[in-house]
């Protein structure tokens, strides 16, 4: 027998592993270093998946843009019209010594004006533009959120196995997260941006030729200083995503598991633990936010640098006549309006780093493909399945080179309830597995009614294939959406009707709220056979032609047992059925037995012949029967 | 699968209970987080003011120039003041640099502080509280509150403090130069006072439901990876993707009118400056007009004014932060004030024996719900066995966790040679006392790490015996033997080889008290026949209780008692209780009714 949990080979995101620490453990990891080649092939997909995101609004994406034009028309008009009023509406003001009352004031009256129009207006573009833009956002991020979520649940198990819970949460939470934080400050930033620095250097331009050139001077020095600062980000926002796993991935198993760990005092542990993996994404967060110290003070050096030049070339330009105070003036004010939102601005971008590190991250996710591919040709099956499966010459293995299945005839007519008994470890969930197309065989076919599994879409092969598994995992909400789970359709009376088949009706009836009783996080709520009642009723309820029941007993007491087992006798009836079962009591109101061992049939026959053959499974039986009384 | 009204979700403390004072409240006193780094702290905030009066001594010299050397004609003094300001412009970048490193170091401290002490709290918290509590719930705390919390208090308060200085500083200033405009700039003021005020109270109600919300989301995002399986094994994708749609949705919307909210405040204080500067002009025209001021003085005044422009409109944006990280504090404060009611008592267990007594104990799990265990009298001598016989649901489980204080009981007493559990240390009373629980718990970590869980010190052939006698040696042919990693869950391992390590965990503590919560459930007849033989010697030398299903399991101990309707109805011998119970009979299926059929 051999296992091993593994991150996964080409795994979307190599998260760093300590193999220092050993608690840890080993297992076959990936590799660790982002080779160059990935990193490239990592950021071609998120910039991808950042273009099919915006796709779908690139209208609505125009349209603010034309918002945004209208309000930094407006913002910036206002410098320029201020140095108007300056030069051209005060001097008549001065001269007339009338005040506004006089000739000379209209020019200033218009002016002002024409300010006063263009503050509403600016006003007015920045809440459409704010309101908007943020819906946008909004949407975008509930695409991706649908649309990741959505992926995670489509992908096979052995993904999910390899993946862990946690890091399918951080993908979802912390990742998504950061996205969320771009698209609502980001955008607005990063267009205005763009918007102003185009704006700006025209109208600087305009202005005056050459100090619109001195003020051009500094973009290359900006241009510089913003390239290195990505260059740097990229590495530490990839390090930071791939920290908070760690964070994420602990704190998540050992809330999940807290029972365990107050039982056997493991806080002190964990508590060294999640010091640790907290302590490295602090370092990350700090690496990020000093680069930041760095970049942002020196995109408002290049500024204050640029306004300095400025002013002491336009001083000189002035004295000398050649240009005016207004002009001076009005350039400053520009100048001012360009470096002062810009140190925001890079605030921004930073964010937009951040979040295409997680982009980058979620890309990596949705490129996954689920080894258990839907298949190209689906083929049709019939409406009304009978329920016949085979497994033909099938092999399976885990891990390489430890095959759990070394090649497994079995052939069960429709209707026939067969069980599995056998040491624990000898295959039999895994047979279960396969025959619910967990995973694909990696030789031979299993076939429902002649039809092999990878030849069923999805959706066909759930309808008709249910399994109880071991692990009977209860989802917050009450006892009765718990049931409702396997026929999301099903009315009030027939989830009683399920519960009573099962004999569950009396103990959630006898719950506060009966089946309206909230059953807490992960079924607490309930008794571990409790619990297993509801997931038992919630198969019967899907009532599929195909039932598997993986140990679905093995926490009752007896009486409640002999219950199930006949209900069982009606409700597998007729269906297919395999029964996976260390209980030979349920075992034996099946038609058929096998009794595996590594993998291998060693025994099959009706269970009431097989006892009297002396066999494995008459030594089971001996054995059970002691058990007993 | 959920469908849990909103009412339900936060599932503590109400947050519509909380008052406003009590609410900043919260956030204030997270400063001890900040105490550390109070030089840090210092310097930020100095270099900060330093950086303003730098930036705004910038227009001054602006203004002396286009006086001097322009206006005037003073050009020798175009170079020294064109000096001054290149001077003034390096040290405000400086400035910003030295602040920037100070407040990086002190702000990635204070959060991960803060979430070490968050997950130490999480931990000490008592059963009780966990199931209360979805897990998104409690996720969403430890990440996305903290980093709010985190961005106020490095980015947020500080600009609120500097921006209001600023905005103080360029009134006075504009006061100074000419206090009829500055009067006027003044009272464009009260406006933005009374709108923020406002805004705030709003903000903060849509804050709180829109971070509630993404616990809620977390909480089934975290489901559905959970139990993943049983979603795939039903082929309920397109349900849970329903029910997950139906909270983003309903996130989109709440996040939506938040956006609406945010816009029409942030508009609103980009519009108030561009009108004062209206006015500003108006009337700055004709005091030109009047002489009362020189031209260069009204250039400077509304470059002055312009400055304003910027912290006014971000004013916003940090209000808004402030909000966020407000309802941040509320809502970790309602981890950091849970009270945990199971506190250490003062005695150690020295060399326990393992005298168990249960004395009249009564167990709710609630307050106002009834009594799960009622009148439990109890006496467990050092090394017998007590096997635990009930139906399902007739609260077994919850009796055994009575014993190492996973939950207290609410009346009666439990004791350990003669302690009441409530006295010792938990540590010392939960190193007495070893279960094996109904479903197994592995955590990701090696088979060894996991197994050494109660005992870390445990030498290899302690280890080596535990597994002999949970038949779990197949753990040493795992592929890198005891130190592979058992996965998630142990899910890689099959059901019964993860109940074999669990049992082989417990065994390992060498507790005083063993407690075996129907261990053997995953195990086939023949393993479970060599368990059996194998603890027959470990229980031999502790106290156990078993609780079984099965007479086979029952057998392990000395005494049987029987649970019923959440008392003791009967004790005694195996035997006995089949002779004189009827109801133990038929629980262990000794009626033989209609087995065959
Ligand atoms: N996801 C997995 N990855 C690697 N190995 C696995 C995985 N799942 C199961 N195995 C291994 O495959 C073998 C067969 O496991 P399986 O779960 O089929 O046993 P089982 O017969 O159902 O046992 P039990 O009665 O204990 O449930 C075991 O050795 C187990 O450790
Ligand atoms: N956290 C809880 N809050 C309220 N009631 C609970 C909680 N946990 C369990 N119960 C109830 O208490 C009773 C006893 O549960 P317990 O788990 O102790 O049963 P058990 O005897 O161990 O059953 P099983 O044999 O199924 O494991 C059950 O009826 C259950 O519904
Ligand atoms: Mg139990």
């Amino acid at each position: 027998m051999t296992t091993t949990q593994q991150t996964p080979h080409h795994s979307p995101d190599d998260e760093p592993e300590e193999q220092n620490d050993s608690w840890r453990g080993y297992a076959e990891e990936g590799n660790d270093e982002l080779s160059r080649a990935t990193t490239v092939r990592l950021q071609k997909h998120s910039r991808k998946l950042l273009g099919e995101l915006l796709r779908p609004y690139h209208k609505m994406i125009w349209l603010l843009v034309v918002i945004v034009l209208v309000e930094n028309g407006a913002r910036l008009a206002v410098p320029y019209l201020v140095s108007l009023g300056i030069d051209k509406g005060i001097p008549p003001i001065i001269a007339s010594k009338h005040g506004l009352a006089g000739e000379g004031s209209q020019t200033l009256v218009t002016v002002v004006l024409v300010v006063f129009a263009s503050a509403l207006i600016q006003a007015f573009a920045r809440q459409l533009f704010l309101m908007r833009s943020g819906r946008l956002g909004q949407t975008i991020l509930l695409g991706l959120r649908r649309r990741v979520f959505d992926h995670f649940q489509r992908l096979s198990p052995s993904f999910h196995d390899k993946y862990t819970s946690g890091r399918v949460i951080s993908r979802l939470t912390s990742d998504v997260d950061v996205i969320d934080e771009m698209l609502r400050t980001g955008f607005d930033g990063l267009v205005t941006a763009l918007l102003t620095l185009v704006g700006t250097a025209v109208l600087l331009l305009v202005l005056d030729l050459q100090l619109g050139l001195i003020a051009l001077l500094s973009f290359p020095a900006l241009f510089m200083i913003t390239r290195w600062f990505r260059r740097r980000s990229a590495i530490v926002y990839r390090r930071t995503r791939e920290a908070v796993v760690l964070v994420i991935v602990h704190f998540v198993e050992s809330m999940g598991g807290i029972r365990a760990v107050q039982a056997f005092r493991r806080e002190p542990r964990n508590e060294e633990i999640f010091y640790d993996v907290n302590d490295k994404y602090r370092e990350a967060n700090l690496e990020s936010f000093r680069i930041n110290a760095i970049f942002m003070p020196s995109i408002k050096g290049v500024g204050n640098i640029t306004i300095v030049a400025i002013l002491a070339y336009g001083g000189w330009q002035a004295y000398h006549g050649h240009v005016t105070v207004g002009v001076l003036t009005a350039f400053l004010l520009y100048l001012r309006q360009f470096f002062e939102p810009l140190q925001d601005i890079s605030q921004f971008y930073n964010t937009f780093l951040s979040a295409s590190a997680a982009l980058e991250k979620l890309s990596g996710v949705l490129n996954e493909k689920p080894d258990v591919a839907e298949p190209v040709k689906p083929a049709k099956p019939p409406a009304h399945t009978r329920g016949h499966l085979e497994l033909r010459d099938v092999q399976f293995q885990y891990v390489d080179g430890v095959r759990v299945l070394p090649g497994l005839q079995l052939d069960v007519p429709a209707g026939q309830t067969l069980a599995l008994v056998g040491t624990t470890g000898a295959g039999k969930t895994t047979i279960a597995k396969l025959v619910a197309r967990f995973y694909d065989p990696t030789g031979g076919h299993v076939l429902l009614d002649g039809i092999d599994l990878r030849d069923l879409t999805e959706d066909d092969l759930r309808d008709r294939v249910v399994m109880v598994t071991q692990e009977n995992f209860l989802f917050t909400g009450t006892v009765a959406d718990n049931i409702r789970f396997g026929k999301p359709t099903a009315t009030m009376d027939e989830i009683v009707d399920a519960a009573k088949v099962i004999g569950a009706h009396d103990f959630i009836m006898a719950l506060p709220d009966g089946y309206e009783t909230a059953v807490a996080k992960r079924g607490s709520r309930l008794s571990a056979g409790q619990r297993q009642l509801v997931a038992f009723a919630r198969a019967f309820l899907a009532d599929p032609a195909v039932l598997i029941l993986d140990e679905a007993t093995s926490s009752l007491d007896i009486p409640s047992e002999r219950l199930i087992q006949r209900a069982l006798r009606t409700i597998l009836d007729d269906r297919t059925a395999i029964v996976i079962a260390h209980r030979l009591s349920t075992v034996e109101t099946a038609d058929r037995v096998i009794v595996l061992e590594h993998g291998r049939i060693i025994e099959d026959g009706a269970p009431s012949t097989l006892i009297t053959t002396g066999g494995n499974y008459a030594g089971l039986h001996q054995a059970w029967e002691d058990s007993l009384a | 699968m959920p469908s849990e009204q909103p009412v339900q979700a936060p599932s503590i403390a109400a947050p519509s209970s909380r008052t406003t004072p009590r609410r900043s409240q919260n956030l204030w006193r997270l400063r001890p987080y900040l105490r550390p780094h109070k030089w840090r702290l210092l310097i930020m905030f100095s270099t900060a003011i330093l950086g303003v009066g730098v930036g705004l001594s910038v227009p001054l010299v602006t203004r002396a120039i286009i006086d001097g050397p322009v206006t005037r004609r003073e050009i020798d003094l175009l170079l020294p003041l064109g000096l001054l300001a290149l001077g003034l412009s390096i040290s405000e970048v400086l400035l910003v640099w030295v602040r920037r490193w100070a407040q990086s170091r002190a702000v990635s401290d204070l959060e991960a502080a803060l979430r070490n002490d968050l997950y130490i709290r999480l931990q000490a918290l008592p059963m009780e509280f966990h199931n209360r509590w979805q897990s998104g719930q409690l996720l969403s705390r430890v990440t996305a509150d903290l980093s709010t919390i985190r961005r106020f208090m490095g980015f947020g308060l500080l600009f609120l403090v500097i921006n209001i200085l600023q905005l103080v500083v360029v009134t006075v200033l504009l006061l100074r130069l000419y206090w009829p405009l500055g009067v006027v700039v003044l009272v464009a003021a009260a406006p933005i006072i009374v709108v923020s005020l406002q805004f705030e109270k709003k903000y903060l109600a849509i804050s709180r439901l829109v971070q509630d919300q993404q616990g809620d989301l977390a909480t089934r995002i975290e489901e559905s990876a959970v139990g993943f399986r049983v979603i795939k094994a039903f082929g309920r994708r397109e349900h849970v993707k329903q029910q997950f749609d139906d909270g983003a949705v309903k996130l989109y919307d709440t996040s939506v009118d938040k956006v609406r909210l945010s816009a029409r405040f942030w508009t609103f204080l980009g519009v108030i400056p561009n009108l004062t500067l209206v006015i500003v002009l108006l009337l700055g025209a004709l005091a030109v007009g009047r002489e009362a001021i020189t031209l260069g003085t009204l250039v400077a005044f509304i470059t002055l004014m312009l400055s304003l422009i910027w912290p006014v409109s971000s004013l916003g944006t940090i209000l808004a932060m402030a909000q966020e990280a407000m309802t941040s504090a509320d809502r970790i404060s309602e981890i950091l004030d849970t009270e945990s009611t199971i506190t250490d008592g003062p005695d150690e267990l020295v060399n326990p024996r393992g005298h168990l007594r249960f004395e009249n104990v009564s167990f709710r799990f609630s307050p106002d719900s009834a009594d799960v265990l009622h009148h439990i009298d109890l006496d467990l001598a050092p090394g017998t066995t007590l096997a635990l016989v009930g139906a399902t649901g007739s609260g077994k489980t919850t009796l055994t966790s009575l014993v190492p204080r996973l939950y207290d009981v609410t009346g009666g007493r439990i004791t350990i040679d003669g302690h009441d559990v409530r006295d010792l240390t938990t540590r010392s009373l939960r190193s007495a006392v070893a279960s094996a629980f109904d479903d197994p718990t592995l955590f990701s970590m090696s088979a060894r790490e996991n197994i050494t869980l109660g005992r870390p010190e445990a030498t290899e052939a302690d280890v080596q015996q535990a597994l002999e006698i949970a038949q779990a040696t197949f753990a040493n042919d795992l592929p890198w033997g005891l130190e592979t990693r058992v996965g998630e869950q142990g899910m890689s391992l099959s059901g019964g080889q993860r109940q074999r390590l669990a049992l082989a965990r417990a065994v390992l503590a060498r507790p005083s008290v063993l407690v075996l919560d129907d261990t053997l459930s995953a195990l086939d007849v023949h393993t479970e026949a060599l368990v059996e033989e194998a603890l027959r010697n470990v229980l031999a030398e502790t106290t156990g209780i078993v609780v079984a299903h099965r007479a086979s399991t029952v057998m392990l101990a000395d005494q049987v008692a029987l649970l019923e309707n959440g008392t003791i109805t009967a004790v005694g011998t195996h035997q006995e209780l089949l002779a004189t119970v009827p109801a133990y009979r038929q629980l262990l299926a000794a009626e033989e009714e209609e087995v065959h059929a």
